[in-house]
């Protein structure tokens, strides 16, 4: 069909294009080599890299996972090289295998993030750097950046003065607040170029054999089908709010049509996380299906489809 | 990193489900995936069927692999329908088929020299035991297994797993079948009599220190299948990890998926489920 090789399926954030907008989520890809022998990586938009500290990390004890229904809980506290090993390990390996790159960063305070961005700072490969403000700030008694506009403007704020204006800046931020959208606007007037949307959000299980939290770390992070709805709602209002500003939308995607009411919603790209977890291959699976289901709603551009769901009644 | 480059997904018909015991023994045809399967490798199996609300694979250890035959290539596995993932995938008919990733993790490691080899089990642990049996026979190795459970009908030992090894000694907790008792109590006796130079074992994780303790005291290597809970399989969700010491002696939370699941005994830092324990690389800093 002449009509589908027609379509183009390449997404943007700001100035830089890839070419499908199929991401993996941060944390949910290992270094990439372990994915690579499912597919091959230059075949999705980018992949989104773990979230990388200053130091090496042990992460928490285990157990770090509960399953629990359409969905799972993991406590697995960012375990990681550190960005030297990272930058001197991990980084190549992408490159070589024609990867486009988005560098997560994480941070226990400002002055950390500032460290990661000047790190960042002329390293030849990168696409974007998402910047996960889902963390507890020591400076501030373990409050998590991401629950405070303050700490949040200053967390970006740092980033966009130490990185320049190169790479553009994606926000990720935590569905654990009262108002998404207040967040979203700190965020954006503070420098964020786009948002990445949604965080795993905070929860817990209780074993009932042992009567004690399941987790090593107590509490984990939820994620899968079960919390799509919520990213959906997320995405909605904060696509609402600022139209310009392009999201990347995640939480629960595990096939096309779960993709394409977060494109509905708004979202300029897709990430797939659990998932993964369940499917190596589900990034694939997902990218072809969400391209047949536009194709078959008469889009002829991905980009056409973002935010649909926000049109006037009468169109 | 030893990412096992020979992993392939696959969807793969069940050509047989029978009961056994407290287990099920399932085989699966799979193509050429049994070329690549080695002793101690596992795979890793997506359960409940399309839209199921249960997202996470469940990991496997193989029991044994057959090349050809009327089937193709065959795998094997012994399961425990223990939780929910287990009790849908035992529950299913004849010519079934189900989407299986594999072979996953690393090996039994076979010396190059015959050596009298000690085989250690617990429960249904003790499936990755007998294809390992075999290929350690046919380097011309003694090999003397001990497989313990709760009771009789908790063992896993097929008649033809029997005959792959020179002797086989069964304990039980409830005494209703061998030894009452624990399969650390007889091990002592055994590595002494049967003059064992290497001990492998595969099951519970308490089990598998409580051996490292005796391999330890006799100066004996151990090579242990561990088992720790997993979301993937495929060295992603970073949940699987075991405080491990690496070839520097430096301690890492290490991925039972990928740096195992068989791992040197002696390099695993036992009995720290729950913390981090001192020394590890990126230790929390309170």
């Amino acid at each position: 069909m002449s009509h589908m090789s027609n379509f183009d399926f390449a997404t943007s954030f700001n100035n830089t294009s890839f070419p499908n907008p199929i991401f993996t989520a941060s944390g949910c890809a290992g270094s990439g080599k372990e994915l690579s022998q499912f597919f091959p990586l230059n075949e999705i938009g980018a992949i989104v890299t773990k979230s990388i500290m200053v130091k090496a990390r042990s992460g928490r004890p285990t157990p770090r996972m509960a399953e629990t229904p359409s969905g799972m809980l993991n406590s697995i506290g960012l375990q990681g090289p550190g960005i030297d090993q990272f930058l001197a390990e991990d980084i190549p390996f992408l490159i070589k295998a024609g990867s486009r790159i988005i560098v997560s960063i994480a941070g226990e305070s400002v002055d950390d993030y500032g460290s990661l961005a000047r790190r960042l700072r002329g390293v030849p490969g990168l696409s974007a750097v998402e910047v996960n403000i889902s963390c507890p700030n020591v400076e501030s008694r373990g409050q998590v950046f991401a629950c405070d506009p303050i700490a949040s403007r200053a967390v970006v704020e740092v980033v966009r003065r130490t990185l320049g204006g190169e790479l553009p800046i994606i926000v990720k931020l935590s569905p654990d607040v009262t108002d998404i959208v207040a967040i979203a606007g700190e965020v954006i007037s503070a420098g964020a170029d786009g948002l990445a949307l949604i965080n795993t959000l905070l929860g817990m299980v209780i074993d009932i054999d042992l009567m004690r939290p399941k987790l090593g770390g107590k509490t984990g992070g939820l994620s899968g089908p079960a919390i799509r709805p919520i990213a959906v709602r997320a995405i909605y209002q904060v696509h609402q709010a600022f139209p310009k500003v392009p999201i990347l939308g995640m939480g629960g995607v595990t096939n096309g049509r779960d993709a394409l009411e977060l494109v509905l919603a708004g979202a300029s790209g897709v990430s797939i996380g659990t998932a993964t977890f369940g499917n190596p291959s589900a990034l694939m699976s997902v990218k072809e299906e969400l391209k047949s289901l536009l194709i078959a709603r008469g889009f002829s551009s991905f980009k056409d489809a973002v935010g649909h769901a926000h049109r006037s009644e009468n169109e | 990193m030893n990412i096992n480059r020979r992993a392939q997904q696959r969807s793969v018909e069940i050509v047989s489900n029978k009961k056994i015991g407290a287990y099920h023994h399932m085989v699966f045809a799979v193509g050429d995936m049994a070329l690549h399967a080695l002793p101690g490798n596992f795979v890793a199996i997506s359960v409940g069927g399309p839209g199921s609300s249960m997202v996470l694979r469940r990991a496997f250890a193989i029991y044994r692999t057959h090349d050809r035959g009327n089937y193709g290539g065959t795998l094997e596995l012994v399961v425990a329908p223990h939780g929910q993932g287990s009790r849908w995938l035992t529950a299913l008919p004849m010519h079934a088929t189900v989407d299986m990733v594999g072979p996953l993790g690393t090996n039994f490691g076979i010396p190059t020299e015959p050596v009298n080899a000690l085989l250690v089990g617990g429960g249904y642990g003790s499936a990755p035991l007998f294809g390992l049996a075999e290929l350690l026979k046919e380097n011309g190795c003694r090999v003397d297994m001990v497989l313990g459970a709760s009771s009789a009908g908790k063992i896993y030992a097929p008649l033809e797993g029997k005959r792959a090894v020179n002797s086989m000694t069964v304990t039980t907790d409830d005494g209703s079948a061998g030894t009452k008792g624990q399969v650390i109590s007889v091990l002592p006796g055994l590595i002494e009599r049967y003059n064992i130079e290497i001990i492998y074992s595969c099951g519970p994780m308490p089990m598998l220190a409580a051996v490292q303790e005796v391999a330890q005291k006799f100066g004996i290597i151990h090579q242990c299948a561990v088992e720790e809970a997993m979301a993937c399989g495929i060295g992603v969700c970073m949940t699987c990890v075991i405080p491990l010491r690496d070839a520097n002696g430096e301690i890492r939370m290490s991925r039972s998926c990928i740096d195992g699941p068989v791992m040197d005994g002696a390099n695993v830092i036992w009995n720290s489920k729950g913390e981090i324990p001192k020394g590890t690389v990126g230790e929390p800093h309170v």
